[in-house]
C-alpha cells in the first residue's frame, strides 16, 4: 500500500507525468497490436498464394477438403449479407438516434437507451438460436421459399446486431450537437423536422458516419449467427436476388473449418489468407469513413476561418 | 459515453485519482497469480482426453460416465468438434484418444508420423446414416442412385423421383464431419473410389446435427442425413436399395450387422501410439458387452461378436 501512498502524496508533475506515460503506452500498443496482428496474418496467409495458383483462388467452387480453393463464393456471401445489413441498421439506427435524442420526452430516453443497449448486448448465438428456429421458418413460408436459411434471413438479423451500436453512437454525437444551433434554427422559423434534418444531422455527421462504420463492422465480423441461419451454401452472388438464396461467409468458414486443417496444410493457410482479405476489407470502410470525416472537416475549417 | 461522462463529470481530482488507483490495484495482482496458483492438481486422479466426432460424442460421454462410476479414480473428458477436429488434436499431441467417424486419412496418418506420434485404430461401434426427411413428404423409398442424384445436383424436383413438386433441399453436415466424408465417398461417389463427384455447391453446410434437425423438423422441401441415433419421432427415416429394383430396407441394427442396409459405417477411436496403463483399460473394457449395451441404448449399432 505505501507505494500507492507515496503515489498520492508525490509531486503533482510526477504524478501527471506518470499518468500521461500511462494513457501514452495504452494508446501505442493498440496501434503496435494492429501491426503485430497484420503481420502474423501475411505470415500465415501468404504462402497460400504461391502454393495454389491464382486462378483457383478466383474460382467459384469452394471445396477445401477435395483442394478446390475458389474465395469468391465467400467474398460474395460477406458482402452481400453485410449490404443487407447495412441497410436494415442504418435507417433504423439513425433514425431511433434521431427519435431518442430530438423527440421522445426525457423519461422515454431514459428507459428506451439502456434497453436497446441490452439488445446490443446480446449473445450472437442467441440470436442465431432465435433465427433459425423462428424466424427462418418464418420468412420461409412468408416468402414461399424452399428453405429459410438465406442471406436475407442472415442479414434481418445482422442489422438487428447493428442496430443498438449504430444508435447509441449515433445518439451520442446528436446529443453533443450545441443546443444553440437547434434554438438558431428554430427562432429563423425553421420546422423541427427542417431542423433535425437540415441543422442537428449535419452537423453531428463526423459521429453519424463513425456510428455506421461501426455497424459495417460489426455485421462484417459477426460470426455465430451467420453460421446458423445463412445456410453456408458456398453459392456465388450473381444478383440481388441472391440475398433469397444461401450463402456463405468468409467469418463462417474460418469458424467452421479452423478446428479442423492440420497446422501449415495449404488449406491452414487459404483460411489465413481470407482473414487477410476480411482484415482489408474493414481497413477500406475504416479508412473510406476517415477520409469523409477528414474532408468535411477541412471543409469546415475552410468556412470558419 | 454519455453514461461515463455523468460519473466523471462531478468528481473532484482526487476522485479521479482514486479511480486509476482502483484500476490499477485490480489489474496488478493479476500478474502474479499464476506463480500462487500451480500446484493445485493431485496425482491421485488420472484424467484421459477424449476428443472428436460429434456422432460418436454422446457415446462416449455415456461410456466416460458409466467408466468413471465404476473406476473413480479414472477422470475422462469429452469434447466433439469433428472427426477432422479430433484427429488434428491427436496429431498435435493435445489428446489422448481421439474419435473418429472415418478411418484416418493417408495425408493424416503421414502428418501424424512426421509429428512424432503414431495412431493405432480400433473399431469400438457401427453406424447407420439415416436418410430423413420431413414426415409431411410422401416420398417414402430412393435407391443409392437416387440419392446420389440428388446431391450432386441432377435431381432438384421431388417430382422427379415420385414425390409433390416441391424444389429439393439438400442439408449436409460441415465438411470437417466424418459423417460428410463418407456420405461422400459411399452415397455421391457410390463407392467408386475413380469417381470425382462432388456435393451440389447448393447443399446447405449446417454446422451441427442439430441444425440439420431444426429444418427437416420445419421444411417439407428438406432432405438430410444423420448418425441413427440423432433420428428423432418428427422425422421420417428413407428406405434405401443398393440397385434399382432391390429391397428397400430401413436402418436398424439388425440390417446393418448383416449387411442388408448399405450405408452404415464403423466407428473408431484412435490412440497415440500402442496404448498402456489406464487408457488401455478404457479402450479394452469398450469392447465388454457391458459397454455395448449403452452402444444399443443410443441408437448406434453393437459390434457383433
Amino acid at each position: 500500500m505505501s507505494i500507492f501512498q507515496n503515489f498520492i502524496n508525490s509531486s503533482h508533475s510526477k504524478r501527471e507525468f506518470l499518468i500521461t506515460l500511462f494513457i501514452k503506452i495504452a494508446g501505442y500498443s493498440a496501434i503496435v497490436f494492429v501491426g503485430m496482428i497484420f503481420i502474423f496474418l501475411l505470415l500465415e496467409g501468404l504462402p497460400a498464394v504461391q502454393k495454389v495458383n491464382l486462378t483457383s483462388l478466383v474460382s467459384s467452387r469452394w471445396y477445401p477438403i477435395e483442394d478446390y480453393f475458389g474465395i469468391l463464393p465467400l467474398i460474395g456471401g460477406s458482402i452481400i449479407i453485410t449490404l443487407g445489413a447495412t441497410l436494415i441498421a442504418v435507417p433504423f439506427g439513425i433514425g431511433s438516434a434521431v427519435y431518442l435524442s430530438e423527440i421522445a420526452p426525457h423519461w422515454v430516453r431514459e428507459l428506451l437507451k439502456p434497453l436497446v443497449e441490452i439488445l446490443g448486448g446480446l449473445p450472437s448465438v442467441v440470436l442465431g438460436f432465435l433465427g433459425m428456429l423462428v424466424l427462418s421458418p418464418f420468412l420461409r413460408k412468408l416468402l414461399d421459399l424452399p428453405t429459410g436459411l438465406t442471406a436475407f434471413t442472415g442479414a434481418i438479423l445482422l442489422g438487428g446486431i447493428a442496430i443498438p451500436t449504430v444508435m447509441s453512437v449515433a445518439e451520442d454525437a446528436l446529443d453533443a450537437v450545441p443546443r444553440s444551433y437547434r434554438d438558431a434554427s428554430l427562432a429563423m422559423g425553421a420546422t423541427e423536422w427542417q431542423t433535425i434534418w437540415r441543422v442537428t444531422v449535419p452537423a453531428a455527421r463526423s459521429g453519424v458516419l463513425t456510428a455506421i462504420m461501426l455497424g459495417i463492422g460489426r455485421a462484417i465480423g459477426e460470426t455465430m449467427t451467420v453460421m446458423m441461419v445463412t445456410g453456408n451454401a458456398p453459392i456465388l452472388p450473381r444478383g440481388i436476388g441472391n440475398l433469397f438464396s444461401p450463402v456463405r461467409t468468409m467469418t463462417a468458414t474460418i469458424a467452421a473449418e479452423m478446428g479442423e486443417v492440420a497446422n501449415g496444410s495449404v488449406h491452414y493457410h487459404v483460411l489465413f489468407l481470407i482473414g487477410i482479405v476480411l482484415f482489408l476489407i474493414s481497413l477500406a470502410v475504416n479508412i473510406t469513413a476517415s477520409t469523409v470525416i477528414f474532408r468535411q472537416k477541412k471543409r469546415q475549417e475552410r468556412i470558419l476561418s | 459515453m454519455t453514461v461515463f461522462r455523468h460519473i466523471i463529470g462531478p468528481m473532484s481530482i482526487s476522485n479521479k485519482i482514486l479511480l486509476v488507483l482502483s484500476v490499477l490495484i485490480i489489474f496488478l495482482p493479476s500478474c502474479s497469480l499464476p506463480a500462487i496458483s500451480s500446484n493445485s492438481s493431485s496425482d491421485t486422479v488420472s484424467l484421459i482426453e477424449n476428443k472428436g466426432s460429434d456422432t460418436i460424442v454422446n457415446l462416449a460421454l455415456a461410456w466416460a460416465e458409466e467408466y468413471q462410476r465404476i473406476n473413480p479414480a479414472v477422470r475422462i473428458s469429452v469434447t466433439g468438434g469433428g472427426s477432422g477436429t479430433g484427429i488434428a488434436a491427436l496429431i498435435n499431441g493435445t489428446v489422448d484418444i481421439a474419435n473418429a467417424s472415418r478411418r484416418m486419412k493417408e495425408e493424416e496418418k503421414e502428418s501424424a508420423i512426421n509429428n512424432g506420434s503414431n495412431p493405432v485404430e480400433f473399431i469400438i461401434a457401427r453406424d447407420a446414416i439415416a436418410v430423413i426427411v420431413n414426415p409431411e413428404n410422401p416420398v417414402n423409398n430412393l435407391t443409392l442412385k437416387q440419392l446420389s442424384d440428388i446431391y450432386s445436383g441432377k435431381i432438384n424436383n421431388w417430382q422427379e423421383i415420385g414425390g409433390e413438386d416441391r424444389p429439393i433441399v439438400r442439408l449436409s453436415r460441415e465438411t470437417n464431419s466424418g459423417t460428410h466424408v463418407y456420405f461422400l465417398e459411399q452415397v455421391v461417389r457410390l463407392g467408386d473410389k475413380e469417381n470425382k463427384t462432388l456435393f451440389s455447391p447448393d447443399t446447405l453446410l449446417l454446422p451441427s446435427s442439430e441444425g440439420i434437425g431444426a429444418e427437416i423438423r420445419q421444411n417439407p422441401n428438406a432432405i438430410g442425413y444423420d448418425g441413427l441415433g440423432y433420428v428423432t419421432e418428427e422425422m421420417k427415416v428413407i428406405g434405401v436399395a443398393i440397385s434399382d429394383g432391390g429391397e428397400f430396407v430401413l436402418p436398424s441394427s439388425e440390417t446393418v450387422n448383416n449387411g442388408a442396409y448399405p450405408v452404415a459405417r464403423d466407428l473408431y477411436m484412435y490412440s497415440n501410439g500402442t496404448p498402456t496403463g489406464i487408457i488401455k483399460d478404457y479402450l479394452d473394457w469398450l469392447l465388454t458387452p457391458e459397454a455395448q449395451n449403452i452402444v444399443t441404448e443410443l441408437g448406434f449399432v453393437a459390434i457383433a461378436e
